[in-house]
């Protein structure tokens, strides 16, 4: 081997049922001017398993897109901590550069994330070879990839992005978030601008390179059936806060919070016995830059009661333990009157 | 992945054949537009002629005769006649062709250089920077150009240096505006994000991803100050700024010739007609490849 150490697979430090990405108390505000202030992110708290891919859904506008730069670090966080796989982001065991060979991201754009003036092939070359990898060397692993993704590097990797179709040019920047060998891979709305028949065939290939390369994923969208499709677990948000964290199938069956139920219901249903019969949430989201006080989500909740316009629900553990939710209705002794007795102790 | 754990220096990456690019589809749709090839051509042509002056120029452009003052277009011997101090107008127009190209082109270049520099970094960087770059960059727009070129040529004294260098800082303000802007738009883009995400340092981002996205377009705005600073530059020399008399150029000869103008109005014209000719030459060739380049994809 020469000197030039082509990007090592990355050890497993804390082992296979670890997180790989625990994020404590993210917070993104953006100031606006007069002191007013956009609550984007707001003390959010989640990790990531080893090998799962987290699902994250809400509303436009609910974070779920500040959370995936936060957690990707193209904007600091103001407030909070990320560990990945035990090592403060950031920190002296995990610089930022470092960090940034174990996570990638694929953005919603498939065009405007490929620089019109490079081809294929050197978009995929580039991170590599800030990583040291020789240009010769990173070419060889952009073909490599490319064939991965299910395009022929003969055919496309001297062409230009505007050659190819939203389909092609989203696998290449799969090809181009793989090429540094990450851990994690988030997904910003990566299929949403797809139209539906590409979209599936890249759902596909993106849970082929999952088992492929053992990745973790943070899938972000507002497509809930494809939410389903792809992801292990669900974490809900309303107004920069996660609301409800839960297993796929479990959350889709059993919704917890009011919000999440409301979430589930307005999505179309394809069998007609199976019609949404209950009202759709009436109105906008409130503005995130004076959410209501107590439970973000009270003014448009069915089952709002005074202590839910005065108390702020915490993100609590229910059920059996894989299952976490933040409403009163779901806590024995919040005041709600829907809540679940207090277990008497004997 | 096996072959690329083996790679050592001796790599031999085997050549694709490369798909015609941004370039090749920007010169197959200026190659379309009649007007501005046609510009190109005389811009060209005016470029030849000023560097083959010596060879082409039929007489001396400095040798004068008291006995042929102010000939008339056509005389035998003076194809395009002669100036109010008998010197040959062709022989002239030709010599002037390299100081006026000079003055043209040179502080456009710099100030190309320069403005990008400028540009390029506050739209990049962005925030404080930005705001105490740009916002000193606007002060030279409270004056117009003209007299801003004036004044400076005025406070640095006549001479060709002063008046180049005056009209550089002229051009420095435009051009780092525009850069500024067109920077700005592609630091949103998701590709430069995705650089910084791949963990590439600012330096690597700016000469990767942004220069060849963004001067281009700055290119395109500097050649249409071309004809700008040309006519700037023939204005100091007409005020008597710039070049200092017998030296050929035309704004300095549309000065001089300016006392003739009822006596031999035709050949008093000539530098005025040089100077437009080339002027939106410059103008036509740059609007040409403005919407030859900017195709999306």
């Amino acid at each position: 081997m020469t000197e030039e150490t082509p990007l090592q697979t990355h050890p497993d430090r804390g082992g296979a049922g670890t997180p790989l990405l625990q994020a404590k108390t993210l917070t993104k505000h953006f100031p606006l001017g007069g002191g007013a202030v956009v609550r984007a992110v707001d003390g959010v708290d989640f990790a990531v398993m080893k090998g799962e891919t987290l699902g994250v859904v809400g509303e436009s506008g609910c974070g779920k897109s500040t959370t995936a730069r936060v957690v990707m670090q193209l904007i600091p966080q103001d407030k909070g901590e990320m560990l990945f796989d035990g090592e403060i982001v950031g920190g002296q065991a995990l610089t930022l550069k470092e960090y940034r060979r174990q996570a990638q991201m694929v953005f919603q754009d498939s065009y405007a994330s490929l620089n019109p003036r490079l081809t294929i092939e050197d978009s995929i070359a580039f991170g590599p070879t800030v990583h040291g990898v020789s240009k010769a060397n990173a070419i060889l692993k952009a073909r490599d990839l490319l064939e991965r993704v299910g395009l022929d590097p003969a055919r496309f990797a001297a062409r230009y992005p505007h050659e190819l179709s939203g389909g092609q040019r989203q696998r290449v920047n799969i090809a181009r978030a793989l090429a540094l060998g990450p851990r994690l891979v988030i997904l910003d709305e990566a299929v949403s601008a797809l139209d539906k028949s590409v979209e599936a065939q890249v759902l596909n290939l993106l849970a082929d390179l999952r088992e492929e390369f053992g990745l973790t994923y943070i899938f972000i969208s507002h497509d809930l059936n494809v939410v389903r499709f792809i992801s292990d677990r669900v974490m809900v948000m309303y107004l920069g806060e996660v609301v409800e964290i839960g297993p796929v199938e479990e959350l889709y069956g059993d919704p917890r919070h009011p919000y999440t139920r409301a979430l589930l219901s307005a999505m179309p249903s394809m069998d007609p016995d199976n019609r949404t019969m209950e009202a759709p949430l009436a109105g906008d989201p409130p503005n995130p830059i004076n959410p209501p006080e107590g439970c973000r989500f009270h003014p448009r909740c069915p089952h709002a009661q005074t202590v839910c316009a005065k108390v702020k629900p915490v993100l609590a553990t229910v059920g059996e333990g894989a299952r976490q939710v933040a409403c009163h209705m779901q806590v024995p002794g919040s005041g709600h009157s829907q809540a679940p007795a207090l277990e008497v102790a004997a | 992945m096996s072959a690329i754990a083996q790679g050592n220096a001796a790599i031999i990456v085997p050549p694709l054949a490369k798909s015609p690019g941004y370039w090749a589809g920007v010169w197959r749709r200026f190659k379309k537009d009649k007007v501005a090839v046609g510009a190109g051509l005389v811009v060209l042509a005016i470029i030849l002629m000023a560097i083959f002056a010596d060879y082409i120029a039929p007489a001396d452009p400095t040798r004068s005769s008291m006995l042929r003052r102010l000939r008339p277009i056509g005389t035998p011997g003076y194809p395009l006649g002669a100036d109010e101090l008998g010197r040959d107008m062709l022989s002239r127009l030709i010599h002037g062709a390299r100081l006026s190209l000079f003055m043209g082109v040179v502080p456009v270049f710099i100030a190309f250089v320069v403005g990008s520099v400028i540009g390029v970094a506050a739209g990049f960087f962005g925030g404080k920077f930005n705001t105490i770059t740009m916002r000193t960059v606007d002060v030279f727009y409270a004056f117009p150009s003209v007299l801003l070129a004036i004044a400076l040529s005025g406070a640095l004294g006549a001479g060709i240096t002063n008046s180049l260098l005056s009209l550089t800082i002229v051009f420095i303000p435009p051009i780092a505006r525009i850069a500024e802007s067109v920077t700005t738009q592609v630091r949103a883009m998701d590709y430069v994000e995705a650089a910084r995400a791949s963990g590439a340092n600012a330096i690597t981002i700016i000469r990767v991803h942004v220069l060849g996205n963004v001067l281009g377009p700055i290119f395109v705005y500097a050649t249409s100050l071309i004809s700008v600073s040309m006519i700037l530059a023939s204005g100091l020399s007409f005020l008597g700024l710039g070049t200092k008399p017998p030296t050929p150029e035309w704004g300095l000869m549309l000065n001089t010739l300016r006392t003739a103008i009822y006596v031999q109005p035709w050949v008093a014209a000539l530098p005025g007609a040089a100077i437009f000719i080339t002027s939106i030459s410059f103008n036509l060739l740059s609007d040409g490849l403005r919407s030859a380049m900017d195709v999306k994809g």
